[in-house]
Order: C-alpha cells, then structure tokens, then sequence
C-alpha cells in the first residue's frame, strides 16, 4: 500500500538523530565555521563513539523476515540520519571520526578481511585529480604491481577527511591505455609514508570539514590491499561491468548526499520562517499561490521544492533496500535536491534583508555550505547526463 | 491512525490490475481522439463512455444504492486520473467531473442526500455533473465567494456566475458552492431550476471538455439541498491533488513525446538527443515528474489514511502547475517548429496544461 510516511522506527531515529544534531552539532556550528582548520574537534569524539555503539552490527537479525514483505532498511535509515545531522551541520557531520565513502566501499566490496581490518576505522576516499574531476575514468594516479605490493605514484585533491583519517580509498589505473576496466581502488593507511598531506584546503563552506591534497610517491601497500578484483576485464562486456561495479557504489552514496541537501535546506527555511513569524508573515497556506504575498509565495515554492526533494530520495533509498536497481533515481534525487539545496538556502538569505545575510544567524553560513553539495559526489549536469542516458537509452560514449 | 505502515511505493493488486486498463484505453483510445477532440471542441461521447465504463464513480457507492460500497480511495482516484491525464487531459477532466460530484456528496452529505442524489450516478452512465466554484474574476479565491445564498424561509436562493465548468450544457445537475450567511456552503442545483443558464466559453485549452459558464440568477432551492456536512478546504485540496495527477500524467505524455522525437530529428548531423542543451531538457523533465508525481501521491495517501493533508495537497498542486508549464513549454522546444502545429501533440499539451492555474474545485478524488 502506498504510503509516504516515515514509519514510528524511522520517526524514533528521526527524533535521536535530532537530539544529537540540536545539542551537539548546532551550538558549536559558528565556532568551528571560524575555527576551520585542525585536528577533529573534541566535540565531536563523544558523539562519535555514540553512534558507532548505536549502530547495529551484524545485519538484521531477530524477527525473521517475510521475504516478500516491504523493506525500510540500512538505506532509508542512512538518508533520514544524514538529513537530521545536516539539519544541525554538515561540516561538524563529516568531520565525524566515522564511516567516510572509504567505509562504503569497503563495505560494499571489500573481502571480510578488509572489513574486519578498517571496517571500523575511518575511510576517506580519493577520487579526484588535478586533471580529473567528474571523468573519473580519466584517472591518472598509477598502480604497478612490484611483487608482494602495489606501488602507487600520482597526486589526488579534494578528498573530504583526507587529513584526519585513518585510511584512504586509493583510485589508481594499472594501465592508463586500457581505459575505464584498468582503474581500480586500493586501501592506503593514512601514516603511509609514500603517502603525503600536501594541503588542506580552504573553502567557501563546510569549513571545518577537511579537503585534503594528497601526494603518493612510490606508496607501497600489500597486495591484499586491492578492493575488488586485481584483474583487468579482457572483452569489451567485463571492461564496462568492471566500472559499471566501481560506479554502482554511487547509487547508495547519491541519495545520502542528496540527504545532506534536505537538511541543509530545511534548517535554512525554518530559520526563515521563525525570523519572518516575528515580523508578523506567516505562511499557512489559506490563500492560493497567486493571491498570496511575494514573500508567502516564495516559502511555498521552496517548501515543495523541499519536500519533493525529499520524497525523491526517500524512493531510491526505498528501491535500494528491496532490492530494485536505483540509478535512474539516485541520480534523479541527487540532481533534484543539489539544486533545491542551493536555491533554497539562497533564497532563505535574500528573505530575511540583513539577517539573513549577517553571521548573527546560520542563514548565510547554510547558503555557503549548500554549495558544494550540488558539486561533490557527481555534479548537476552528471546527475543529469545520467538521466538523460537513461531516459533516451543512450551510452555514456553516444550522449557526453 | 494508529497504524504503523512502511515507506511503500507498490501499488497493490487491484491498483495494479485497475492501472492497466487505464492505460491501455488512454494509449489506444483517449490518445489517438485526442486531437480530432479538441478540434471539434467537444468530447467524444464514446471516450466519456469508455472512462465511465471503468466505474470509478461506483466504487465507493454504498451497496444498497448501486454501488460497489468500498471505502473511499482518493489514491486509488489519483492512479487514475495520472493514467488517463497521460492519454489526454482535456477528455479526462470532462468525464471524471461527476467522480468529484459523488465524491462530495459522499464525502459531505448526510443520509437523506445520499439517498436522494447518488442513485443516479449507479449506472455505467452516470448523469452528467460537475462541481461549481470556480468564478470569473482575476484574483478568484475559493474562500471570497462572490455568489451567494440567501436564506428565505425553507429555501435558499443562489446568485451568481461559476465558470470552467466541465461539458456545462450537457450536465444535469450541478454542486454550486456559495457564500450563506454561516459561511460557505454547498448546494445540489438541478440544470432545469429556474434561473439557471448555462454558457459555453472558448477557452485557451481544455477545448474537448467543452467547459462554459454557469449564471444563477435568483435560483431556488429547497434547504435539504444544501449539504450537511460542507467542508470546503478539504473539497479544494482534494481537487488540487486530482488536478495534480492530470498535470502529471499528461506530463508524462510530453516526456514519452519528446524522447522519439529527440532521438530521430537530426542536426547537424546527428541526433539532437545527443546534445546536451536537449538532453538536459529531457532530463529536468524526467527528474520534475518523479518529484511532482510522488507529492501529489503523497498528499493522495494521507488523505486516504485520514491524516492531515492540506498542506501536502497545496504543495503537490504548486509544483505541479508550475513544473507542468515549465515542462510543456519545454517540449514544445524541444520540437521547434514541428511543436508549434498542430500536426503534434505538443502544442495541444501547452494549451491544456495553463488551464490548471484557473480550475478550482473541478475534480476532487
């Protein structure tokens, strides 16, 4: 039956992750949006060790399930946690000294060795290049085989959590002329030493979240360091399914992003609303759009826009837990809420004059932050070339 | 409600079954007469035939007058207005207009109006009907009714002009919604009362729903035609979700229309779907219809479960109007000229999809 509500299991993480994001996350959003570079902020390490204890271990035991049954799973609880921390900050979120994209993809291929070794660690994941940012297959960071080890030599940017974790998932190509299938992903422990902090950068927003430049130069890691299969597909078929794999990874990490935008963006219309409340606009949908205030018209659109969004992603995650194949839709929500996120957050500033755009309240902060989040984990216009290859069942090689 | 249900977004098995043959007759039959319709300005009396033939406005008909007696399913209703919004929306708005006069006089009518008004809507044809609130005037608001009633005695009297009305000179009777001196009302009004003229209208779009104008001058009708239990938010807010689920479905007709079209027509020497300037167009449309159909079920499911749905039901209605024009005008684009005739449907789309900014109350689910 259709339904669209979060259920009370849901609504319970809901109101947990709230409390966590009210009390530990807000009241030291400014500081650390001042503060930005360092080590994890004290803060969060409690937090952390909170949720690693919450977190349920093992997969889904007890009740057994009816198979055919309707699944709320790991994917929608991830979504409805994720907006709830975003809602509180999304830096302070990903400067969490827990699971980084690293940890998904550990999780999604590792082997139960490499679960086991960094499973719990914290794993950041570098992907993007000086030359290569959303063609991944463009990767020039090289992996060489040197007997018992992998020798990896090249330069990776932007990579979220790359100064304080524990270890990085490495993209690296064993033979750049080999194209897409020859790229592969290797775990490098941060205190490598053929691995370098060169700098961290500074940003616009999510400031306090480090964005690392990292030098490998003759970085070797054991060969069980490979994630995935160490071989390259010999026929056109494998090469794509190869990467295809590698890719896939993005259908359940696309919703989660798409989630930070949906806290980001309700935090922002809240505060707006409370701030407009006091100058006497409310917004309580008595009158119809067009007879409405400028400014009541404005907070109804973003609203739908927001709840929309939402409901979009709600769906991919909801397709990921019962087993349906969600990348048309993972990147439809990531498309869908990168843009209400930003436009959102913005309008939100130019709604409330002065204070919106004053660093008194979080509203130019959450417009600062919203930014990146249309950017990292597959820009716009990638969301919708995905799309757009979906819809009109082209290749990524006839549609570019 | 107390239930705890799961995020769930399959349809059950009657959904499922009931959905297929909606779709079917709106590809193979509403489709297809989609065009002749509309330049006939008038609905084809086998369409509208064919859509009653599906029995939504028996459904929920208590079975001791004619009807299947099942609980009222504005989701169900949503399914079915996307799935024939897809094959036209003109046609689907004209037909399904007696489902949202059963519907109120389900939903806000006491035992005795049931008894007198609904028997007559258990048939495979069901008498022709429409709800009447719309008003002509640019800053119409469904909560500043112009047309009035007046109490005298044990009658009313009814004043005033409603518009857009649906197939209005064919209709036999008609659910005027009026300001009385407590507050706004509903009102069972018979085609043949004296004062009652009827008008068509030449509009934009939504020319096959033959809609037109209905003037009530000093109309007279006895108390026990006022209905009960009138709540006008909720009449307003379950048409903004039936007018949503036309939006999006018809839409998704713009969407299946542009992605052959894109495909073949070439330029400069290939297929202009390989551009990203069209695919992305193509793209937000795609991404606009998932979000537009999921508020407007949303609102559909709450509604059902007997939660609070006014907002949700306001939501998915200003997306939709305003995500439809985009897409419509959008595939017009994307077809250049070839959008611009009417050899196309396109245009056709652009045409009817304007019309939801000035329906209100037409089609409550």
């Amino acid at each position: 039956m259709i339904n669209l509500e979060l259920p009370k299991s849901l609504k319970n993480l809901q109101q947990m992750t709230h409390q966590l994001a009210e009390q530990g996350f807000r009241p030291i959003s400014r500081k650390y949006d001042r503060i930005e570079h360092g080590d994890t902020p004290a803060e969060l390490k409690p937090l952390a060790q909170m949720i690693a204890a919450g977190r349920p271990r093992g997969g889904d035991k007890g009740e057994k399930a009816d198979p055919d049954a309707v699944k709320n799973g790991s994917n929608l609880m991830g979504i409805v946690s994720v907006e709830e921390m975003c809602w509180g900050d999304t830096g302070l979120m990903l400067s969490l000294p827990a699971s980084g994209l690293g940890n998904a993809a550990i999780q999604a291929v590792g082997t139960p060795e490499q679960k086991e070794q960094y499973g719990k660690l914290y794993c950041a994941m570098a992907i993007t290049e000086p030359g290569a940012g959303s063609d991944s297959a463009a990767i020039g960071t090289t992996a060489r085989r040197d007997g018992d080890e992998w020798v990896l030599n090249g330069e990776k940017i932007y990579c979220t959590g790359g100064q304080r974790c524990d270890a990085v998932v490495v993209w690296a190509t064993l033979d750049k002329s080999l194209g897409k299938a020859a790229i592969k992903s290797f775990i490098v422990p941060r205190d490598n030493p053929g691995m370098q902090l060169v700098r961290v950068e500074d940003k616009m927003g999510l400031r306090i979240s480090d964005t690392a430049a990292l030098a490998l130069s003759d970085c070797r890691i054991p060969l069980d360091h490979v994630l995935g299969s160490a071989e390259i597909a010999d026929t056109e078929a494998a090469r794509k399914k190869a990467f295809g794999g590698v890719m896939q990874t993005f259908d359940n990490t696309r919703p989660m992003v798409a989630a930070m935008a949906l806290g980001v963006a309700r935090a922002a219309l809240e505060i707006t609303t409370e701030l407009l409340k006091k100058e006497g606009v409310k917004a309580d949908f008595s009158k119809s759009p067009y007879n409405s205030t400028a400014i009541e018209l404005e907070l109804y659109r973003l609203e739908a826009d927001l709840d929309a969004a939402r409901l979009m992603t709600y769906k991919a995650a909801w397709m990921a837990d019962n087993g349906q194949a969600n990348s048309k839709e993972a990147s439809m929500c990531k498309a869908k809420a990168g843009r209400m996120g930003n436009d959102v957050t913005l309008k939100c500033v130019a709604l409330c004059g002065e204070l919106g755009y004053s660093e008194r309240f979080l509203l130019e902060k959450l417009a600062r932050d919203s930014k990146i989040i249309d950017i990292f984990e597959g820009t716009q216009q990638i969301q919708q070339l995905i799309v757009a290859r979906h819809l009109l069942g082209l290749s990524s090689r006839e549609l570019k | 409600m107390s239930t705890d249900l799961p995020i769930d977004l399959r349809l059950s098995e009657e959904q499922r079954i009931s959905r297929e043959g909606m779709r079917r007759f709106a590809s193979q039959v509403l489709a297809p007469g989609a065009r002749a319709a509309d330049e006939a300005a008038a609905a084809d009396p086998e369409v509208l035939a064919g859509i009653a033939g599906f029995g939504l406005t028996l459904m929920s008909l208590p079975e001791a007058l004619g009807g299947a007696g099942l609980p009222r399913s504005p989701m169900g209703n949503v399914l079915a207005c996307e799935d024939l919004g897809e094959g036209d929306l003109s046609q689907s708005l004209a037909a399904l207009a007696p489902l949202g006069v059963v519907n109120a006089l389900l939903d806000f009518g006491d035992d005795a109006q049931h008894e007198a008004w609904l028997p007559r809507f258990a048939s495979e044809t069901p008498v022709p009907a429409a709800v009447a609130l719309a008003e002509p005037r640019a800053t119409f608001e469904p909560g500043d009714l112009r047309t009035t009633a007046s109490r005298d005695g044990d009658h009313y009297v009814l004043d005033g002009e409603k518009c857009l009305i649906p197939l209005v000179e064919q209709c036999q009777m008609f659910l005027v919604v009026a300001a009385a001196d407590d507050g706004p009302a509903a009102f069972m009004v018979e085609a043949d009362n004296a004062g009652v003229r009827r008008e068509r209208r030449d509009y934009m779009g939504l020319r096959s729903a033959e809609p037109g104008t209905l003037t009530l001058q000093g109309v007279r009708v006895p108390v026990s035609q006022r209905l009960a239990h009138f709540d006008l938010e909720r009449l307003v807010s379950l048409s903004r979700v039936g007018l949503a689920a036309l939006a999006t479905g018809c839409c998704q007709a713009v969407l299946e229309q542009c992605v052959p079209y894109a495909l073949e027509r070439k330029a400069f020497g290939e297929a202009i779907a390989r551009r990203q300037s069209v695919a992305f167009m193509i793209a937000d449309m795609g991404i606009e219809i998932e979000g537009m159909r999921l508020l407007t079920w949303r609102a559909a499911s709450r509604a059902e479960q007997g939660l609070p749905f006014q907002r949700e039901a306001y939501l998915a209605f200003l997306q939709s109007m305003e995500k439809a024009m985009r897409i419509a005008t959008d595939g017009v684009q994307v077809f250049g000229g070839a959008g611009f005739v009417r050899d196309y449907p396109l245009e056709m789309y652009y045409r009817n999809l304007r019309g939801l900014s000035a329906l209100h109350g037409a089609l409550m689910v």
